[in-house]
């Protein structure tokens, strides 16, 4: 249902707002790369916009830390509907090295409700262009849980080849 | 004035096209990049030197029943510093060059790996029957619980 009103509502142009929660300013640097003309997001129409009211997503970077966590909150109230966010960066998806510290929260979906997470420490612009395009519905998702399980004692005991199970 | 812009001109229809066509074409990175974390089932004998050394401790050990041994990879956290192929005995844990990771579930950046152990008749602590005892001297065999808490 998300995938079907992202289509509808973003199909032609995602203006998007980029808020810093305490990243170290990699992923900023990394999103800035993704504007310029050499990645050229605009193809897709996406642009930078200097207020959250004009922005249809918000791109979170670093672990919000306890200082920014409710300006983070009333920056998300100020976004109109229907709206998404990015999670960019490790820090924002899952914490980073800070995810136990006492000054962080751990992850932008501790605060606000996460579409979607790009994962890296930065992210290549192109993991950006492709979490964006993803997002748009141009391009598949490669991931998934992957949950591996070596042979118990009993098979090892039998002689049994080993094998390698991938349950998805 | 109008030599400059003329100059400009030139310059841009020399330059040509400069946008990559990501999305639509791929893009491979450099070789040495360091993309998401793979391991290898087969070849991981749980030692937990991984999780011992994780900056961000993404790696973390169970031991859920007597004969096995749980490793979780939490990737979404993970900082791609390659510290746990580098201390790994046996080249289990590997860093690919894959970067298209981004995804809509946080349940995605998991991995976990259940490794089968047999338990010493005499101090009950776990080894994996297939590989020698010295091996565990080499990695650092640990209490249950690497990683951080």
């Amino acid at each position: 249902m998300l995938g079907q009103m992202c289509k509808k509502a973003f199909g032609r142009a995602l203006w998007v707002y980029h808020a810093n929660a305490g990243a170290c300013n990699g992923c900023d640097i990394e999103v800035i790369n993704v504007l310029t003309p050499y990645y050229d997001a605009e193809r897709f129409g996406i642009r930078l916009v200097g207020s959250p009211r004009h922005a249809d997503a918000l791109l979170v970077s670093g672990p919000v830390t306890r200082q920014v966590a409710p300006a983070l909150q009333r920056l998300l109230d100020a976004l109109p509907r229907p709206r998404l966010v990015f999670a960019i960066g490790s820090c924002a998806t899952g914490g980073g090295c800070w995810f136990d510290s006492y000054a962080v929260l751990g992850g932008a979906d501790k605060v606000l409700p996460v579409d979607f997470y790009i994962p890296g420490c930065p992210p290549r612009p192109e993991a950006i262009l492709y979490g964006v395009a993803f997002a748009l519905g141009l391009v598949p998702k490669q991931v998934a849980a992957e949950h591996f399980s070596q042979e118990d004692i009993e098979q090892l005991a039998a002689g049994k080849p080993m094998t390698r199970e991938v349950r998805t | 004035m109008f030599m400059a812009k003329l100059r400009e001109a030139v310059i841009c229809f020399k330059a040509g096209r400069v946008t990559l066509p990501y999305p639509a074409a791929p893009h491979d990175p450099e070789p040495g990049f360091r993309g998401k974390i793979t391991i290898d089932p087969d070849l991981c004998f749980g030692c937990g030197g991984c999780a011992n050394v994780c900056p961000a401790g993404v790696i973390f050990l169970h031991d859920a029943e007597q004969h096995a041994r749980i490793l979780e990879l939490h990737w979404s956290r993970c900082t791609y510093c390659g510290r746990c192929a580098e201390v790994c005995p046996e080249d289990a844990i590997a860093l690919t060059q894959m970067f298209e990771t981004a995804t809509d579930r946080a349940e995605d950046m998991v991995i976990s790996l259940k490794v089968f152990m047999g338990p010493c008749q005499r101090c009950g602590r776990c080894f994996l029957p297939p590989t020698v005892l010295d091996q565990m001297d080499v990695a650092g065999f640990h209490e249950a619980g690497g990683g951080r808490p």
